[in-house]
């Protein structure tokens, strides 16, 4: 075991033994707590920067570690960690969003910090394991690691309706994973892999063909239990009530990083293992998809309470990513990879930055903070800064993604009908994001805000506020202005690995698998 | 005379020495019961209980693990079946009967209930159902049943006072003399048939002797004739008896009412150890003398299966009563266990996975549900049979570590990773999809989202703050003051929440049975 692999299981130990101290009440001196957050906080900010760094586009996976011992080896589940291309950025991105979101909560100066804190480290530590599992079962097991914080934090220390919320939340979210489950299960069962990991399974699926039915029913598993996860357009309703009703740490990585999950559960697992399958499941997706676009957008564009308007947002986007896995080319999929880590740091701002303006004013309906900016203008410039990100803007790397994702479409006739429509939703976010930015920081002076005022002297950004914002907001501007710090390793991942969808693509039908072979044989084994 | 010491020589009275050591620590506990004077006697008599319950547990450990007591052999004239399985089972109701005393001993102290009695009738049924497990033909079947049953009448309406533990035990009674009425008469018609096979239109099995209630005389009348009329109307009748004790729908209804009103330990009691010994029996039967009818069976068993679950979650979800809901989501468990129970029947002979993984949830239930159940038992609620949500309101600030064991309990048997329960969940999905009960596994998914309602509302009222308290509110109960704090329970307690959060993460060797 070296250094980097201590640092890749570091990243998920240290913040489990930081969240049993704060459990348990250590340590008790305040000034202490802070200190210490910081160290278990950063850890897996710096493990994830420093192997982002160190990483090297090989073949499969860097800093491996495996444990064979656990107990479900005859499944051939193991303990088996690592980074590949796909991975390392959204690695990296979790540390740098789990930072930010560790030192929002430090000084939230919430009841029951240790709780809070403990919870929140907890979740973390789920948060850096799924990104770092190469073994399916336990990539499955740090979600829910992740997901069991959220209901209690929700539940204590979230805002209107949060009981309710909580159950629906966790009841969404269940459903979602259990047939994600299923699906999994079922390639375990199916392929018998002698281990239950992507590489694994790749290369037995190469050597066992799976009826393209079977397939078929698989991938839809896996693409409606990991949708249900990402908030896909008719399941998406937990999503934006879960986000406004959560604390603003919680927000952050769960909209953040951990919906994710399922993006890069399709991206790693169903997408690749099973390329017929997605492409002839793609287009339910691609109109499921512009669902998420076009009815969630609007719904943001009628929000009045700026965390709702970020959380409807938030829930649209994730339509692009879709689209861009349903686009079942490399570059489509590439682009939604580099969609999600931007994705994942713009969202986690903006919550961030909603929760600094709450502070000042005291409410989240826009049309009572009216003319913000001139009293906070740091403030203002963060807000505008992520505004701009998230609705695409060049110089934010939300722009590759969401430009890559539109290249992709257009790559292909048959996908025009959807590009048209998904730029519409371009301006739809427009119309929200920026109409956002005037109603809060620019014209007059809001009645609400005068008595704010009056009561409390309204100051800008502290320093310690400025530094998780300032910290995710410049990981965003490395990837809008040096985009190719990320697209290499995820280009060269997806290429080794999606070689034959681009073929499945360029004929319009299922290239690598005779369909009408597989079918004829079905038909004439009952005969025989 | 010759005949006679073949007979006598297999009577092989050391197998049986756990269940023999059992009684007669029963008869010991009821001795120092009997002729101690002052009522300080009768805690010695639980303690004396726990104790040798203890060390029977570990010598019983040391005999199959140490010294690999763990290949099949047959005495009393194959009418009982030792081996691994049948050990493990035993080891189970041990250790359950162990627990199950610990958590009485305080209960019955407070409550200023008879101690010695309850350790007696809880070694008693405990050593009736080790014999149950064990039992290859139908005599001794039903022998050891009824001493269990008998056992659990009294222990159900233990508390004399309680007017819903009275109502409970008598539904207990009279749904308990129904199913052994159903399982009596499933008895006699096998037996019936066996006994002359032609004279019912049936055909003689060719090997063995015919005998109507040797599990191994069976198995060949059933597979020779698996269509007939009788034999399958016995063999229904026999697993609805079943079916009642383990509370599978459609014979369920006794269930919520008698965990209502039974005390608490005895409940656990009932939810552990009486169901976990139904499920190996129809196990044993259905893999044994049924063998031959599966073709028949799978299709019932699914039927079965799929409306227990359903019916055990749906009613869960409305339940005030914790008791009640403990019970149906049991209810539900049973359907989920039904579901090992059939995918035993489709895998081939040799492989024996899914009675491992059936008793991998079997311990994962126990941990989980004991925990569960140990803290209900030591709030200071009014009155045992009446436990509603807000007795827990905001019990994480109250009693911390009791809390934190509520939701390790309950997250297991939710089935949430990482807990025991999820590894339990993950492998009966697993072994279903293997054995093409796709019907089944869609129906077990479906149960598990809809309990993560009722569980969780559960930990909502114990995570989350109570509703603010207004100054003209009555001033409320609160169950946690002065509740039993024993360092003995707070040990056990946590020691299968460890175990169950250790068993959920890492199972090291024992997954090489999977």
């Amino acid at each position: 075991m070296n250094f980097d692999t201590l640092l890749l299981l570091g990243s998920i130990i240290i913040p489990v033994i930081g969240s049993l101290m704060f459990f348990l009440g250590y340590p008790k001196n305040d000034d202490l707590l802070k200190k210490v957050g910081y160290l278990i906080f950063g850890f897996p900010f710096l493990a994830g920067v420093i192997l982002f760094l160190k990483f090297e586009s090989s073949d499969g996976y860097c800093f491996e570690l495996l444990y064979d011992r656990m107990g479900l080896q005859e499944l051939g589940i193991t303990f088996h960690l690592g980074l590949n291309g796909v991975s390392s950025p959204l690695f990296a991105m979790a540390g740098i969003v789990g930072f930010g979101a560790g030192l929002a909560a430090i000084h939230s100066g919430n009841e029951r910090l240790h709780l809070y804190l403990g919870l929140l480290a907890f979740m973390l530590s789920g948060l850096m394991g799924l990104f770092a599992s190469v073994d399916l079962f336990f990539y499955y097991l740090f979600h829910e690691f992740a997901l069991i914080p959220t209901f209690i934090m929700i539940g204590i220390w979230g805002g209107r309706d949060r009981r309710s919320i909580a159950l629906e939340i966790t009841i969404y979210l269940t459903l979602g994973a259990l047939i994600s489950l299923g699906g999994l299960v079922a390639l375990n069962v199916l392929v018998d892999a002698p281990k239950f990991d992507f590489p694994h399974l790749s290369s037995a699926l190469a050597e066992v063909a799976i009826l393209d039915s079977t397939a078929q029913k698989v991938f839809g598993l896996l693409l409606f239990g990991f949708g249900i996860l990402v908030a896909l357009f008719p399941f998406h309703t937990w999503a934006a009530r879960g986000y406004d009703a959560a604390p603003t740490s919680v927000s952050m990585l769960h909209a953040g990083v951990l919906k994710k999950f399922g993006l890069y559960g399709l991206i790693q697992i169903a997408v690749p293992l099973l390329p017929d399958a997605a492409f002839s499941w793609s287009p339910w997706l691609m109109w499921l998809a512009l669902g998420n676009i076009l009815l969630v957008g609007m719904v943001a564009v009628a929000q009045t309470s700026f965390k709702s308007m970020i959380s409807y947002g938030s829930v649209m986007h994730m339509g692009y990513c879709f689209l861009g896995i349903g686009a079942c080319s490399t570059l489509g999929i590439g682009s939604a990879v580099m969609l999600m880590c931007a994705h994942g740091l713009s969202v986690a701002l903006m919550f961030l930055l909603a929760s600094y303006t709450y502070k000042r004013t005291n409410t989240f309906e826009m049309s009572e903070m009216g003319g913000l900016g001139e009293r906070t203008p740091l403030l203002a410039c963060f807000c505008i800064a992520a505004t701009l990100a998230t609705i695409g803007l060049p110089g934010f790397g939300n722009f590759w993604g969401e430009f890559g994702i539109f290249l992709s479409l257009g790559e292909s006739s048959n996908h025009l009908t959807f590009l048209i429509i998904a730029a519409l939703g371009i301006i739809l976010s427009a119309i929200f994001g920026l109409r956002a930015v005037s109603r809060i920081f620019f014209g007059e002076e809001s009645k609400e805000l005068s008595i704010e005022v009056e009561k409390s002297k309204l100051t800008d950004l502290t320093k310690t506020e400025l530094l998780p914002a300032s910290l995710i907001l410049s990981a965003l501007l490395l990837i809008g202005f040096w985009p190719q710090s990320i697209s290499t390793r995820i280009d060269q991942e997806i290429d080794r690995r999606y070689s034959s969808l681009d073929g499945i693509m360029s004929q319009g039908r299922p290239a690598c698998c005779p369909v009408d072979d597989v079918q004829s044989n079905e038909n004439s084994n009952p005969t025989e | 005379m010759e005949a006679y010491l073949r007979f006598a020589n297999d009577n092989l009275w050391g197998e049986l020495w756990p269940e023999l050591s059992l009684c007669l620590g029963a008869l010991i506990v009821i001795g120092i019961n009997l002729f101690s004077k002052s009522s300080n006697f009768h805690d010695r008599s639980g303690n004396f209980a726990i104790l040798f319950q203890f060390l029977l547990l570990l010598i019983h450990l040391f005999d199959y693990l140490l010294l690999r007591h763990t290949f099949d052999r047959h005495s009393f004239s194959g009418m009982i079946k030792h081996g691994m399985h049948e050990d493990i089972m035993r080891s189970f109701f041990l250790l359950s009967s162990l627990i199950v005393s610990i958590l009485a001993q305080s209960f019955l102290r407070v409550r200023k209930l008879r101690i010695g009695e309850f350790h007696h009738l809880t070694m008693v049924a405990t050593a009736g159902l080790m014999i149950l497990c064990q039992t290859q033909n139908f005599i001794l079947f039903f022998v050891a049943l009824e001493t269990v049953a008998l056992c659990f009448y009294p222990l159900v309406a233990y508390n004399r006072e309680c007017a819903k533990g009275l109502e409970a035990g008598i539904k207990y009674l009279i749904f308990g003399a129904l199913s052994s009425a159903l399982l009596l008469f499933g008895i006699v018609l096998l037996y019936g048939v066996g006994a002359n096979p032609e004279a019912w239109g049936a055909i003689t099995p060719t090997v063995g002797q015919v005998d109507g209630f040797s599990f191994s005389a069976l198995y060949h009348l059933l597979s020779e004739n698996p269509n007939h009329l009788l034999l399958k109307a016995g063999v229904v009748l026999i697993i609805s008896g079943i079916a009642f004790k383990i509370g599978a729908a459609p014979f369920q209804i006794w269930v919520p009412d008698v965990y209502h009103g039974a005390p608490m330990p005895v409940t656990a009691f009932l939810a552990v150890s009486s169901k976990a010994a139904g499920f190996f029996v129809l196990l044993n039967l259905v893999n044994g003398p049924f063998a031959g009818m599966s073709d028949f069976l799978l299709p019932l068993l699914g039927f079965v299966a799929t409306f227990t679950i359903f019916f055990g979650n749906l009613a869960a979800c409305s339940q005030k009563n914790l008791k009640r809901m403990l019970g149906l989501s049991g209810v539900a468990h049973a359907g989920y266990l039904m579901v090992a129970v059939m995918a035993s029947m489709i895998l081939p002979g040799s492989s024996d996975r899914a009675v491992w993984i059936l008793f991998f949830y079997l311990f994962t239930y126990l941990l989980a549900s004991f925990a569960v159940f140990g803290i209900m038992g030591i709030a200071n609620v009014s009155d045992d049979a009446e436990h509603e949500f807000s007795d827990y309101e905001d019990l994480a600030k109250k009693k911390p570590w009791a809390a934190f064991s509520l939701v390790v309990g309950i997250g297991s048997l939710a089935g949430i990773p990482p807990l025991a329960g999820f590894i339990g969940k993950l492998l009966l999905f697993s072994v279903a999809f293997e054995t093409k009960l796709y019907f089944s596994l869609t129906a077990m998914v479906i149960g598990v989202v809809i309990s993560i309602y009722y569980y969780f509302g559960w930990l909502r009222e114990i995570c989350f703050h109570p509703r603010p308290v207004f100054e003209d509110d009555e001033p409320s109960h609160d169950s946690w003051l002065g509740s039993e704090n024993s360092g003995l329970i707070k040990t056990v307690i946590l020691s299968l929440v460890v175990a169950s959060i250790v068993l959920g993460i890492w199972q090291g060797s024992i997954g090489d049975a999977f």
